[in-house]
């Protein structure tokens, strides 16, 4: 089994965690921002937690934390246009897609299944 | 098969590294290769030369070295994650380098199957 090296694979960054508590949402942006350097197929989904890391209104001034949220409006320059969420996420906490900071495709849990199942690398974090 | 692996939590706290190091020997010993170990997150933790296990327990950092010597992999550590969390060349163990994470995406691009180990 060998792998064109050449072939624009699809990859996708799966945020599940919310955005202050931990460092992982904002070391995945880091590496989606790489990787959107390399012309990818790149997607981003968010779900469980995840899904607060694009809740509009964050303020950190409080826990001395940068707000790194305003870069998830800066993925577009990035050509970084697929942004899916889980309904089942939004649901389960009360969340609007009204309230999200980017525009994004809302997708049921077996929609992201078929849709995880369908790329070359899965990254999640 | 071409395998690159991610470990993106540190020694001892988590098993992630274990994890990653069990598979890396076993898929070894069925032919496959590794391509390349990225460490990132805490993950960089398992690259400094300066962890001193107890005598009985396992030495995570040095059976990595040791792992690499062996098979020539590839294993590099994020410089973002890594200077955040004090981990500079001055410290690193033998066998690991200090390096983008482009290193990561390229693993992705070129293994057959990218494996992560972490939470």
């Amino acid at each position: 089994m060998s792998t064109d090296p050449s072939r624009i694979k699809k990859v996708m960054f799966v945020n599940r965690k919310a955005p202050y508590g931990t460092i992982y949402a904002l070391e995945s942006l880091e590496v989606v921002l790489i990787t959107a350097t390399f012309d990818q197929d790149v997607s981003l989904v968010f779900l469980d937690d995840g899904v607060y890391e694009l809740l509009k209104g964050q303020n950190t001034k409080a826990i001395g934390i940068k707000n790194f949220s305003p870069t998830y409006r800066a993925l577009d320059g990035y050509d970084v246009e697929k942004l899916y969420v889980e309904r089942e996420s939004l649901a389960a906490r009360g969340i609007g897609e009204e309230q999200l900071l980017v525009d994004v495709e809302v997708l049921s849990s077996a929609q992201m299944g078929e849709l995880m199942a369908q790329q070359d690398v899965v990254l999640s974090f | 098969m071409k395998f690159g692996l991610m470990v993106s939590e540190g020694p001892y706290t988590h098993q992630a590294s274990d994890s990653a190091y069990q598979f890396a020997k076993a898929a070894l010993e069925k032919g496959h290769e590794i391509q390349r170990v990225f460490f990132y997150h805490d993950g960089v933790n398992n690259a400094t030369r300066l962890t001193e296990p107890p005598q009985d327990d396992r030495h995570i950092v040095n059976r990595w070295s040791a792992l690499a010597a062996e098979h020539q992999i590839d294993l590099v550590v994020c410089v973002a994650a890594a200077l955040r969390r004090g981990i500079k060349d001055e410290v690193l163990a033998p066998g690991f380098r200090i390096s983008g994470l482009g290193q990561l995406v390229d693993s992705g691009i070129k293994s057959d199957r990218l494996v992560t180990f972490g939470d």
